[in-house]
């Protein structure tokens, strides 16, 4: 017989955990289960019976046993109690339930815990240190009482504490215990064991432990601080849980996974996974060299599952994710940048961001004829349709698109007054986008284009007037992107600083210094054209101030070469 | 909301009278089975490769409804072991699109059992769909406490013109229909039920071009653990009560969910469409096969340079078309 005994907690899948049962036996270790007391009786007695054939099988006292229940404290301490009554040999004592499945072949844990015939493997840390508390009762599961399931009556559970909380009631610790915790999964010697099951005060110890909160998960972490002489703070079992406190379950997928962590005993394994329980649970080939357990692989897949149940990938909206106002963690995926009034104000400025920065310069996405992608398609990509009327109808939507379906590639696009304007509330609150605004361009469409004077007037007031809404919006405190706004005088005097920051900005590639600089139109005569704007009665005031005779128009002249700095 | 409920409830319950029975076989329906519910009409050419995906998939008994089809669905379904059949004449319009049907058989045949309402040409697919069955998945919501399973209905189209390639009886649909647009739909919440709107992908990209909020609804949950006070309300797009609706999460995090490969644009479409023109059966007037019938005289060509080619739940995973969430 082997010194290692198990006390497996069992309650549904009764075949899988009689399989394991022998698994165990086989190797010589005895094994004493409890089948919680919901499992009818009928059921029970025919498990037993299955069981009979093999001597090395127990069966303990039955208690019923819901989640975080006392009675599972009783069932373990039951089980224990059996195991070191029946087995004088057992030197250690391993707590397991139905869904754990040995991993490795069971000489080599039999081995493991010879070499270590002091050492108790119980994962027990004090209250301040443990991070993985539910429902943010750490210290006060031990200082208050707990008599509502917190599973079936959360009202009630929540109602009481808060009304302890309230009155200041408190439970007094009994002397000489430091509350631990950690997970209900251990493996004790037989000192410790015995010493904790047969100790004078344990009638107090477990009147206290009755109704404190999750006793499995410190019942023992606190005893067997008192008499361990040596205490592994870890469990032998690997079990990894989710955001809500449910432990992670392994599926026939995560064979691979499971075999390379090393680990003795898993948890929990589906009851139909049978590739896994027909590998396992077969003989196996020992390791040639005896590996401690390196769960890390499986500690990086479940902590990612937990941060994609918890904060979910950054700008994507799906059937599953669809967050709150405020609560996004960024409404776009990728930065990218808006330019206000560039194109009006330089020719050839699509192709020279392009040349210099190397991202995707789109036209304006967001006109009112069609969306201008980049290189004059139609349809761009994740099947994204240039479509005006389908893009309005969503325009939220239609950017976080097509910034989540080029994720990687920078994204550049133009915008303006003439532009949808219902995404302006989006665009500012969007920590991803940058927006480059020189206000009052679009009087340099106006001013080179071929309307009638008083066609021009009407439809500059109109411009002047969306552009000062959206700038309002750019400039409130809600604001999370990074705006730059230039009025156009401000820009025409010196245009290389603000276009030498917003290709930092972008920063595709390392360049130091812009050695070219996009043509700038010709703006003679653009101030005599705002004058006249004022001379019909609008007021356009965007512009910054540009004054009529015409300093400007002739300083553009040098701006057509290609342009050094310094 | 209750009120709602209860009249959805009612109604299906008199609508009873429609159904009368092909053939049931509901007796053999275990306690944890799975369930599948469908109502059909004239679809015998999809029933063969259906059944044997959904068996393949997991799923333990089907209830169908039979809408009146001279195809021979209904002769071809009473022969399968593990069916059971209603027959009706009655109007698809007024038992609500076939919903009150559905609602009164999953009322009386799966309380407690989870199961699957879709269409014979939507196929369902979840995380983990080619190495974990069916039951895996419930197994696992039921230990989350999770009630409903929200799904994405994902149009798959050929490469060339719709009815280039003819379907045959028992043939993989998406050997026809691979492709499908992989970034281009639009959200919004219902405040009424809670739900999602999803609209978009190719049917809204070629037909609803200049009527976009008449594109159809893409948001499905299909899969629930069902409970005789539940009900469907319109199609499988929303549910009362109304946190079944709650698939998804609203601070950020991904919930887990799947997709509904939807098989519907091949070469029988042309047919169902000036089938269904004619018996303005369906919602809004059979709006949606008007456009279809307009627009399928032109030869439509779903397909585009940024098509995606299926290969597999991973792919659309990665695509942010569903999600793992915290099923690892």
């Amino acid at each position: 017989m082997s010194n290692l005994g198990v006390v497996m907690l069992v309650h549904t899948a009764l075949h899988r955990a009689e399989q394991v049962a022998r698994h165990w036996t086989a190797s010589g270790c005895p094994v004493v289960i409890h089948v919680d007391q919901n499992v009818s009786d009928q059921v029970f007695s025919d498990f037993v019976a299955s069981c009979d054939d093999n001597p090395l099988i127990r069966f303990s006292r039955r208690h019923k046993c819901p989640w975080g229940s006392w009675g599972l404290v009783e069932a373990s301490q039951a089980g224990a109690e059996l195991m070191l009554d029946a087995f004088p040999d057992v030197h250690h004592v391993y707590l397991s339930s139905g869904a754990c499945l040995p991993l490795r072949p069971v000489p080599e844990l039999i081995e493991y815990l010879a070499q270590r015939p002091r050492v108790d493997f119980i994962e027990s840390a004090t209250t301040a240190d443990v991070s993985w508390t539910i429902g943010g009762l750490d210290q006060e599961r031990f200082t208050l009482r707990f008599p509502f399931s917190w599973r079936r009556h959360r009202k009630l559970f929540d109602a009481y504490v808060k009304l302890q909380r309230a009155l200041g009631m408190r439970r007094s610790i009994p002397e000489g215990l430091v509350p631990h915790m950690g997970s209900q999964w251990w493996c004790l010697t037989r000192q410790t064991l015995s010493a904790i099951l047969q100790d004078p005060k344990r009638k107090v110890y477990d009147r206290y432990f009755r109704r404190v909160w999750i006793p499995d998960e410190s019942y023992f972490q606190t005893l067997a601080r008192l008499y361990s002489t040596h205490i592994e703070s870890r469990s032998l079992t690997l079990s990894k849980f989710d955001f809500q406190g449910r432990p992670h379950i392994f599926y026939d997928d995560h064979l691979q996974l499971l075999r390379r962590s090393d680990c003795f005993v898993a948890r929990k394994i589906w009851c139909n996974a049978d590739r896994l329980y027909q590998t396992f649970l077969t003989k196996q080939s020992s390791a040639v060299t005896p590996a401690e357990p390196n769960p890390g692989k499986i500690d990086r897949v479940f902590s990612k599952a937990v941060e994609r149940r918890t904060r979910g990938r950054d700008g994507l909206y799906m059937q599953s994710r669809f967050p709150r106002h405020g609560s996004e963690n960024g409404l776009t995926c990728f930065p990218y940048s808006v330019f206000q009034g560039f194109t009006e104000l330089f020719d050839d400025f699509e192709s020279w961001l392009t040349d210099t920065t190397g991202a995707r310069v789109h036209g304006h996405l967001f006109a009112p004829e069609r969306a201008q992608f980049s290189g004059g398609e139609t349809i761009s990509n994740g099947a994204l349709s240039d479509c005006a009327t389908l893009r309005d109808y969503n325009p939220t939507a239609f950017l976080s698109n097509l910034i989540w379906n080029t994720r990687g590639e920078r994204q550049c696009f133009q915008y303006g007054p003439r532009d949808t304007q219902s995404l302006n509330w989006f665009l500012a609150r969007d920590k991803n986008a940058q927006i480059s605004v020189v206000t009052g361009a679009w009087a340099i469409s106006l001013f080179r284009s071929n309307m009638s004077f008083s066609d021009i007037r009407a439809e500059a007031a109109r411009l002047q007037q969306i552009e000062t809404k959206q700038l309002e919006v750019l400039n409130s405190v809600w604001t999370k992107a990074r705006v730059r706004t230039w009025s156009l005088a401000e820009f025409v005097e010196s245009p290389m600083e603000p276009l030498q920051t917003v290709a930092d900005e972008i920063g595709m590639q390392t360049q130091t210094h812009l050695t070219t600089a996009p043509t700038m139109v010709d703006l003679s005569g653009f101030g005599q054209f705002l004058q006249n704007l004022k001379n019909q009665g609008m007021h356009p005031y965007l512009m910054g101030d540009f004054p009529a005779d015409d300093v400007f128009g002739k300083r553009t002249k040098p701006y057509h070469k290609p342009y050094l700095v310094q | 909301m209750r009120l709602r409920r209860k009249r959805r409830i009612l109604r299906c319950v008199r609508k009873r009278r429609d159904l009368s029975t092909v053939s049931n076989n509901t007796g053999k329906i275990k306690r944890r089975d799975s369930l599948l519910m469908s109502v059909v009409r004239n679809e015998k050419i999809r029933l063969p490769y259906f059944l044997e995906y959904y068996r393949k998939l997991g799923v333990n008994h089907f209830l169908f409804v039979d809408n009146d089809s001279d195809d021979g669905t209904a002769e071809f379904l009473a022969a399968q072991p593990d069916v059971s059949v209603w027959h009706t004449n009655a109007s698809y319009r007024r038992a609500t699109f076939g919903i009150d049907w559905s609602n009164y058989l999953l009322r009386k045949y799966a309380h407690g059992h989870w199961v699957l309402t879709v269409d014979p040409d939507e196929f369902f697919i979840y995380p983990f769909c080619d190495t974990r069955p069916l039951r895996a998945l419930t197994d696992w919501l039921d230990g989350c406490a999770v009630r409903s399973f929200g799904t994405m209905l994902l149009d798959m189209y050929p490469r060339g013109p719709v009815d280039a390639q003819v379907y045959t009886e028992g043939q993989d649909p998406f050997e026809i229909a691979r492709w499908f647009d992989s970034g281009n739909y639009m959200i919004t919440r219902n405040p009424e039920y809670g739900n999602l709107w999803i609209q978009g992908g190719p049917r809204a990209r070629v037909f609803f071009r200049d009527t976009p909020s008449k594109a159809p609804a893409l948001n499905k949950i299909p899969l629930v653990k069902w409970d005789r006070r539940y009900a469907y309300v319109s199609s499988t797009h929303s549910l009362l009560p109304r946190g079944l609706n709650q698939v998804y999460d609203e601070w950020g995090g991904e919930k887990t969910s799947g997709a509904l490969l939807h098989a519907k644009l091949i070469n029988t479409l042309g047919e169902k469409a000036r089938e269904e023109m004619g018996r303005r059966q369906h919602y809004r007037k059979s709006g949606e096969y008007q456009a279809y019938a307009q627009g399928l005289d032109e030869q439509p060509v779903f397909w585009c340079t940024w098509s995606e080619k299926y290969i597999n739940w991973r792919q659309l995973e990665i695509l942010g078309l569903m999600s793992k969430g915290n099923w690892a």
